[in-house]
């Protein structure tokens, strides 16, 4: 039996299969509460779940918060704003100061790369990281495999093109240790200077041509700009970025008929996505919202009670 | 007082000499080196089973003082070193104030002459307050007795600044030590630039920024005839460029330290801060290629660049946590393990590394066991296991990427001008 019980979720990296396929099974399970009449679940009744962003965030907070209310688990939010981290304490003291609190699961957003691997060293509870720098945002990762399961019926043999910065992008890294154990033929394509050749270490084709890059694609992973990259190096300009990398109607032509285009959202729209895209029938993006409350549901459920299924009529 | 070693396998490469006699040493200076010698109501030491080399040298050791000794103390890091089997650190002048001036360093040698369980050469600033645009007061602390000048820590950007410096250090007669790493390049890094560090969507300090830097040191010395000594060399292409250099008569020469030349970036997947460093821990090609240097002669020293932090300090997110760590203390046996068991490199080697090719680099009249030199001596016992155990170190850092890790080998005793300062992993 499968079982992630007391595991804490801090990459995809080392993932292994089955464990991947548990969560997507049991979020399939949690999306048919999340469209029902009744969202109210008591299966984490009398546990709590914190949520630590030390970065600003909406979504992925929102969507932490919402899976673990409609799980019946009590929920804080943990915001550095007037908190001690403003007066100077050490993340390992704000760590054991929440630990003692008595929660069961600290989901936790932080700028510095490798963060929730310290804070498991430090603290029991269930680490889940939602997102850590440029390295992992693990169930980004998973709700983008869900959502392409759940349109393409499976995942293995599927040609998957992640586009932008991917340097910085840890929706990317996520994806491509998530997809890669799945299964898929993952490809790069971004700005030299913003994708490392390197990367094809990790068992995936790294492109500097859009046209040559989304070839036959059956999924294209739009990943959003940062617009701090423009003229430090990176880029010239959001504009030149747009001309080469841009994904419109006119460059789907290249991919597959059918082919699934996601964001992981905020969109810069005119920047990385037209709106004749993001808008269109080639689009699952408002559809990966609700997925991303489903897929952490199954992550928040599976990691504190376990098991290997969901009864989700309690 | 009278000490006579007795029954060691004496290495001593300055002569060449790999052989078991006896060292007899009296009021600190070596007095006969040969077979079967006695003294009369001299203190016996038997050194039967181990090995007897010159006193190991570190001349890369941030002892921190003045003005950071929550981090070490000129007390506590020579401590360290003696518990290590070094017998003489150079430290360097990264400190708050910075050692720039002649009444700073003569303020540390009144510290290190009260404070200091092994000798402590002192290494002046470059330039002042390590700005990198103002020469110090290099003559006037020449002649209080530095070793060296380095602004360790901080590359030295400007191309003709360092020429003049190179200029105006060699007619004291002391060797430029320079961090090479361009800046513009690592800025913001806290890695090795490779497949770990894309994996881990850590910034990276690309070997690049270490392979420009040496290049430029190099063309500045040959131009200039002067000697520079590249700190912590680190990659690949820097240990060719130091090899060809050395081919062409440059005064060049190099350490690696045992960082360098056992870990890998590999190392760094679990984002523990006891691996961070500058210049970072490479990946395998670069390591193999430390080993070839040291192997063939290109690289000339093996040192520690021990850097203790206070624990807050590396309790913290990787890329927050300060670069550094410490080394006195592990040294010896990640040589021994990792250099010398494995036949990497032989006991002459390591030995001429730690002790007698340092001495030649800063000058000194050290790192050589003959009559009427000081008695520093290591003692070292090849075949000792034991585990290294970071809350035991005298050093106030604990931080060490050896931590936890078994070594084969260890300094039995370290004998400082005659005298035992540490014995069986004890300072007395």
């Amino acid at each position: 039996m499968v079982s992630i019980q007391g595991k804490s979720l801090l990459g995809l990296q080392g993932v292994p299969k089955e464990e991947i396929e548990l969560i997507l099974q049991v979020a399939k399970k949690m999306k048919a509460v999340v469209n029902s009449g009744n969202k109210k679940l008591s299966l984490l009744k009398g546990k709590s779940v914190v949520n630590m962003f030390w970065e600003p965030s909406t979504r992925t907070r929102g969507s932490f918060e919402m899976a673990a209310k409609y799980l019946g688990a009590d929920v804080i939010n943990f915001t550095p704003r007037g908190s001690s981290i403003q007066k100077g304490e050490s993340f390992r003291d704000t760590l054991l100061t929440v630990t003692a609190m008595g929660v069961d699961a600290i989901v936790m957003r932080q700028k510095q790369e490798g963060s929730p691997w310290f804070a498991d060293r430090c603290v029991d509870p269930i680490i889940i990281n939602a997102g850590d720098g440029a390295h992992e945002h693990p169930t980004q990762g998973l709700l983008d495999m869900f959502t392409i399961q759940e349109v393409k019926g499976h995942i293995d043999g599927l040609k998957v093109v992640i586009v932008g910065d991917i340097d910085h992008g840890r929706v990317a890294r996520s994806n491509i240790y998530g997809l890669k154990t799945m299964g898929a033929d993952v490809h790069l394509v971004g700005p030299r200077t913003l994708l490392q050749p390197e990367l094809e270490a990790m068992g995936v084709k790294v492109h500097y041509d859009l046209k040559e890059a989304i070839q036959d694609a059956d999924v294209i992973n739009v990943l959003r700009i940062q617009k701090e990259r423009q003229g430090i190096g990176f880029l010239p300009s959001a504009g030149e970025y747009n001309s080469l990398f841009g994904i419109n109607r006119d460059r789907l032509k290249w991919a597959k008929d059918d082919v699934l285009v996601l964001h992981p959202g905020p969109m810069n729209r005119g920047i990385e996505i037209e709106p004749d895209t993001c808008y269109s029938e080639f689009s699952s993006i408002q559809e990966q919202v609700k997925n991303g409350v489903s897929v952490r549901m199954a992550v928040l459920y599976l990691t504190i009670m376990g098991g290997d299924d969901v009864d989700t009529t309690r | 007082m009278t000490l006579l070693v007795k029954g060691g396998r004496v290495v001593n490469p300055a002569m060449q000499q790999d052989e078991i006699c006896d060292i007899l040493i009296e009021n600190g200076k070596i007095k006969e080196v040969g077979a079967n010698l006695s003294a009369d109501g001299a203190e016996i030491f038997d050194a039967s089973g181990l090995v007897v080399a010159p006193g190991f040298i570190d001349m890369h050791v941030h002892l921190r003082q003045p003005g950071q000794s929550g981090k070490e103390t000129i007390e506590t890091g020579t401590k360290a070193a003696a518990a290590g089997g070094i017998t003489r650190v150079a430290t360097m002048p990264n400190t708050k104030p910075v050692i720039d001036s002649a009444i700073i360093v003569d303020g540390m040698k009144y510290k290190i002459e009260r404070e200091a369980k092994v000798k402590v050469e002192i290494i002046g600033a470059i330039s002042k307050g390590l700005q990198g645009q103002e020469l110090a007061a290099m003559g006037a602390m020449a002649k209080e007795g530095v070793a060296a000048f380095s602004d360790d820590g901080r590359y030295v950007e400007n191309c003709d600044f360092m020429r003049k410096a190179m200029e105006y250090a060699s007619m004291f007669h002391k060797v430029i030590i320079d961090h090479c790493e361009e800046q513009s390049l690592v800025e913001g890094g806290n890695m090795h630039e490779g497949v770990v560090s894309n994996e881990l969507g850590i910034k990276g300090r690309p070997a690049v920024a270490e392979d420009i830097a040496v290049a430029r040191d190099i063309f500045l010395a040959e131009a200039t005839h002067t000697p520079v000594h590249i700190a912590h060399i680190s990659t690949k292409n820097a240990v060719e460029l130091v090899r060809q250099a050395k081919k062409r008569g440059v005064q060049v020469t190099a350490e690696v330290t045992p960082q360098h030349l056992i870990l890998t970036d590999e190392a760094l997947r679990t984002f523990e801060t006891r691996y961070k460093v500058n210049p970072p821990i490479r990946s395998e090609e670069h390591r193999a290629a430390c080993v070839a240097g040291l192997q063939d002669g290109t690289i000339d020293a093996v040192v520690t660049d021990h850097a203790p932090h206070e624990w807050e300090e590396k309790d913290q997110e990787f890329n927050l946590a300060p670069s550094g760590f410490v080394g006195l203390e592990t040294s010896v046996g990640a040589m021994l393990t990792y250099m010398y068991h494995t036949g990497h490199i032989d006991l002459m080697t390591l030995v001429n590394a730690m002790s007698t090719a340092q001495a030649k680099i800063l000058g000194l009249d050290a790192g050589v066991i003959a009559p009427g030199k000081d008695a520093d001596l290591t003692v070292l016992d090849l075949d000792k296991e034991w585990t290294v155990d970071s809350s035991k170190f005298y050093s106030k850092g604990k931080a060490s990427p050896f931590d936890e890790m078994i070594f084969k080998g260890k300094a039995a005793a370290t004998i400082v001008n005659g005298e035992i300062v540490m014995k069986n992993g004890e300072v007395l």
